[in-house]
């Protein structure tokens, strides 16, 4: 079963949220072999979960200084 | 860190900013964060120092934001929300009829995503793209990813079947990416 890249973005999501079944991961890593962008959207996948883990945690500086991000000393 | 009051008032920003964008209402975002720096302030000799302050004082606060989620007709308000925001057009749009990517929306590949968590430029951009995601699709998202609910809670929690949820989560993830590499990684040679 060939598997197309939109597809392949559904089965990479839920591979974070269920277990994969074996004939799923099959066709994903028969898909990922041949396909760069796909490829880099499934290592993006972990990025990003680890990324959000760490902001939940607390686990990040920002910068105070940045105009924008300031809001009115009253409402802070 | 709780006796410095430049330290607290920095504290105190980036909790406002995380409830805010988890429960997407300022007066409820205010009330959690007070609720979780007086229960920080009235258990302070609990705290271990195995953590950071910080990361202690956000694990009060994202329990405190599930007692408002729970204390909310999640369901009813969620069911009004999806029916207003959900569509696939916003992943539809990144692949051709055959399903294959489009040509301007193939991910490319990430520059030192570690680094960027460094960076304090990058939460600011990050906040704004979870900001960006629609609200329902959102709140989905950050039950998983940050409030660490199972797809079967979050499920019974907002009555959405389970197929539901993880279509809702592939646009969050879908749309999350997106927005992070037009707005940080595909500008990082430049930094």
């Amino acid at each position: 079963m060939m598997l197309s890249c939109k597809e392949v973005t559904k089965l990479c999501s839920e591979a974070l949220d269920r277990n994969l079944s074996l004939r799923e991961r099959l066709s994903l890593r028969m898909h990922l072999m041949m396909c760069s962008g796909c490829t880099n959207f499934e290592e993006q996948m972990r990025h990003l979960r680890t990324i959000t883990r760490r902001y939940a945690a607390g686990d990040f500086d920002t910068d105070m200084s940045t105009p924008t991000t300031r809001p009115g000393e009253q409402n802070s | 860190m709780l006796s410095d009051p430049h330290m607290l008032a920095d504290l105190r920003h980036d909790m406002l900013r995380f409830a805010r964008l988890q429960l997407r209402d300022a007066d409820l975002a205010e009330d959690a964060v007070q609720e979780a720096m007086a229960s920080a302030f009235a258990n302070a000799e609990r705290f271990s120092g195995k953590a950071t302050l910080k990361t202690w004082v956000f694990s009060i606060l994202r329990n405190k934001i599930v007692d408002v989620l729970r204390r909310s007709d999640r369901a009813a308000t969620f069911s009004t929300l999806l029916g207003a925001d959900f569509t696939d057009d916003a992943v539809d749009a990144l692949f051709q009829d055959n399903g294959r990517w489009q040509a301007s929306s193939a991910p490319s590949a990430w520059s030192d995503p570690e680094e960027a968590a460094t960076n304090k430029a990058f939460w600011r951009v990050f906040e704004a793209c979870l900001d960006h995601l629609p609200e329902s699709v959102a709140r989905v998202f950050m039950m998983r990813e940050m409030l660490g609910f199972e797809t079967a809670e979050i499920c019974n929690e907002l009555a959405i079947t389970s197929n539901n949820c993880h279509v809702i989560l592939h646009r969050a993830r879908v749309g999350l990416r997106g927005c992070l590499e037009k707005n940080w990684f595909a500008g990082a040679e430049e930094r």
